[in-house]
């Protein structure tokens, strides 16, 4: 794997390598030592030009229990504001001699243009895409894959391939998603049925082309789905008149207490983060027993350990075709 | 310098150019105009053109030097050598340089550059408002009166949004037979982020969507104040199926409203943007290939009056941003001719003759520019243009005469045409 730019460049199989060796990463994850040596002397870098605590500190971790040097460099606001092209701050710190970068930016596409850029001056360096404005979010698909994997196994543990023939309610503001983007790819790809539910005015154009069922009422969807994903809904949406008020949008488009018994027994909820409890998901079905959001947030330690060993680990070719995957 | 200065009091006998597809004949460029070939003088330069086509001059409504201001993205000077390069002879320089082209001053200030450097008339376009706020009238008059006489008066860069004052400024120059050329785009409906034409890649992407309603239903408002204060209405860069059709209900009605198409948006899509490469960010955005269909078939019927290339340059650092946070624009003089000729002269849509009319006449008469877009006749202005309608290559950016290099054509295989251009008799390109 040379990069991680889009749920949509994984196939099953990728998916799959990925998502067990992530179990391995957790065994390690609840040790009390959790340090394992497989990226010692390699160096990643979290580029964050959008702030985020819990995905950045996931990389973190991730980086960290592998042994890799990892630092952090914050460039919030946009490259345009401080007079600097994005193309200038990537590759400024690319030239420092970093093995990976770890990048967020609100601008969709950003990560894609940096690979580019680093593939048109031969540099070595792997991108890993830890969300692009409202585009894609692939390490959260993968934990989200990971998580209700798991969940599934444990339910049916007869049903190896525990994802195909589900079906998978993403509730929220998908317009602005790049969680939905990523699941409705991650999740197609390993044979889930994903139902979008959301007001029209949070819908996406050309949803219809997407290989998903769209829905306007949750209350119906519920009990005909296995999991439910709760989307957040950013602040700025409740003043851009993609709805009338929350209170509105709770009514029509939250996982309200009364709604927890539309869902089918030990259905699943999660929510990728940070929550807006009361909103768009009450504190009981955020702390009911079908909660996994927790176990989302254990998940990606061990999902973008197993990444970033995909990426870097055992390589010391130039030309990135070796590791784990290919 | 040009090859100008040698040539000067020399004929020029350009021999068997197809004079604009109406069958083979000679040319002699004399003193600025043509003149009987027959009076040639023995010492005349003559120019083989059997095979070549002659058109006149070409004329771009839609351009920008970007002097003032940026002029580390281009100059009058570069401006016209690559307008010169790509067979124009006049460019309508728009307004959103920095300072704006808002005063009577600035439109003569930008005169006195050209004539000095200049290898193209360069017409100073009048900002519509002050600044381009869009709040209140520049000073319109006084630009028409001025030594620039201008006629064409745009916000482009920005729609003027705002009904009344549009509604105003189309009154107002009807009194010295004016235009208003307007940037059709609802900032409501296409606000400033909006880079992705909406639709399947645009939400796939998650790029935010410019919608073709907001530049349609800037044009139906539009061409309904221009019937009722029955003034001249020119919609630049109609980029939409939605917008050919307004406009044709619109001439139906005697509204008098032009229209230009930019070469672009006669050849890419939206699919271009998949990678998300600046280079292709431009506005109106690259729309769908049926929106090329119908854009090609309203030139060929004449629904859309004229090509403007929307000439955009930009210093490529300001390319290298995240997509949206791009600037907005690409190269577009060079390479227009070739568009056209790839798009509408192979495929048939166009005939030499209509290349005349819509790339050079019909310009010429919406700006009212009465040296240029005139026929290849005895007594008029020597503007002339030779191409080669078989010669193709691929398009290389670092060739460009441009100070910019954000060429969406770069690597293409594309016709080649240009062969000469004579701006008033003077030769401003030559192949080399």
């Amino acid at each position: 794997m040379r990069h991680l730019l889009s749920a949509a460049d994984l196939d099953a199989a990728e998916v799959g390598e990925i998502l067990d060796l992530a179990e391995e990463m957790a065994l390690v994850q609840s040790r009390p030592v959790k340090k394992l040596p497989a990226l010692r002397g390699r160096t990643v870098v979290n580029l964050f030009f959008e702030d985020s605590t819990r995905t950045r500190s996931s990389f973190e971790l991730a980086g960290k229990w592998l042994s890799a040097d990892v630092i952090n460099i914050s460039a919030k606001g946009s490259s345009v504001s401080k007079g600097e092209s994005l193309r200038d701050t990537v590759l400024t710190v690319a030239s420092m001699g970093v093995d990976a970068m770890v990048v967020r930016h609100m601008a969709s596409g950003a990560p894609l243009q940096t690979a580019r850029w680093f593939a048109e001056l031969g540099l070595g360096v792997h991108v890993v895409n830890a969300g692009d404005g409202t585009h894609e979010h692939p390490t959260q698909a993968l934990l989200d894959a990971f998580t209700l994997r798991r969940h599934f196994r444990a339910q049916d543990p007869d049903r190896p391939d525990a994802l195909a023939g589900r079906r998978i309610a993403v509730v929220g503001d998908i317009t602005h998603s790049r969680v939905a983007r990523s699941n409705v790819e991650l999740l197609t790809t390993l044979g889930a049925q994903v139902v979008l539910v959301a007001p029209p005015t949070l819908l996406p154009s050309g949803v219809g082309t997407w290989p998903v069922e769209v829905r306007h009422d949750l209350d119906a969807v519920l009990g005909e789905v296995d999991a439910v994903m709760m989307l957040r809904v950013q602040r700025e949406r409740m003043s851009g008149g993609y709805f009338p008020t929350p209170r509105e949008y709770t009514v029509g488009y939250g996982l309200t207490r009364a709604r927890l018994g539309l869902l089918r027994p030990g259905a699943p909820i999660c929510h990728p983060g940070p929550m807006n409890r009361g909103l768009e998901i009450s504190g009981d079905a955020a702390d009911s027993a079908g909660s996994l959001i927790l176990d989302q947030v254990a998940a990606g330690v061990a999902v973008r350990m197993s990444v970033l060993y995909q990426l870097l680990g055992g390589q010391d070719d130039a030309d990135g075709t070796t590791g784990a995957l290919r | 310098m040009t090859q100008a200065d040698d040539e000067q009091g020399r004929d020029v006998l350009v021999l068997g150019a197809d004079l604009a597809g109406r069958g083979p004949a000679d040319l002699l460029i004399r003193d600025g105009s043509f003149a009987d070939p027959a009076d040639a003088r023995p010492d005349a330069d003559r120019v083989d053109a059997a095979g070549l086509v002659a058109l006149p001059g070409l004329v771009d409504l839609h351009t920008h030097l970007r002097e003032p201001g940026r002029e580390d993205a281009e100059t009058v000077e570069t401006g016209t050598r690559a307008a010169a390069r790509g067979g124009y002879t006049a460019v309508l320089a728009m307004a959103n340089t920095n300072p704006v082209t808002d005063t009577a001053e600035a439109a003569e200030h930008l005169l006195g550059v050209a004539s000095r450097v200049g290898s193209a008339q360069v017409v100073p376009v009048g900002a519509v408002s002050k600044g381009l706020e869009g709040e209140e009238l520049a000073e319109l008059g006084l630009m028409a009166r001025s030594a620039a006489r201008t006629r064409v008066f745009s916000d482009d860069g920005h729609c003027v949004a705002d009904a009344r004052l549009m509604r105003r400024a189309l009154e107002y120059v009807r009194a010295f037979d004016g235009v208003v050329a307007q940037h059709a785009q609802d900032p409501r409906l296409a606000g400033r982020d909006a880079c992705c034409a909406e639709g399947e890649l645009s939400g796939r992407l998650g790029l935010p969507g410019w919608p073709a309603v907001a530049e349609a239903g800037i044009v139906a408002r539009d061409v309904q104040l221009a019937e009722l204060t029955r003034s001249r209405l020119h919609v630049c860069h109609v980029s939409t199926a939605e917008t050919v059709d307004v406009l044709r209900w619109a001439k139906q009605r005697g509204v008098e409203v032009t229209a230009e198409v930019t070469p672009h948006h006669l050849l890419l899509t939206v699919d271009e943007l998949t990678g998300y490469d600046p280079t292709f960010k431009v506005n109106p955005p690259l729309r769908s290939g049926e929106d090329v269909a119908a854009l090609r078939d309203a030139l060929s019927d004449g629904t859309i009056d004229a090509v403007g290339t929307d000439h955009a340059p930009h210093a490529r650092h300001d390319k290298e941003h995240a997509f949206v946070d791009a600037a907005f624009g690409m190269l577009g003089l060079e390479t227009a001719l070739a568009v056209v000729v790839e798009t509408m002269v192979r495929p048939g849509a166009l005939g030499w003759g209509d290349v005349a009319t819509r790339m050079s006449s019909v310009p010429a008469h919406i700006a009212r520019l009465p040296g240029q877009g005139r026929p290849l006749r005895v007594g008029e202005p020597a503007n002339l243009v030779l191409v080669d309608p078989e010669r193709r290559s691929v398009v290389d950016r670092d060739a460009s005469l441009s100070l910019s290099r954000n060429n969406p054509w770069h690597g293409r295989d594309l016709p080649d045409p240009m062969v000469a251009t004579w701006w008033g008799g003077r030769r401003t390109f030559t192949r080399s």
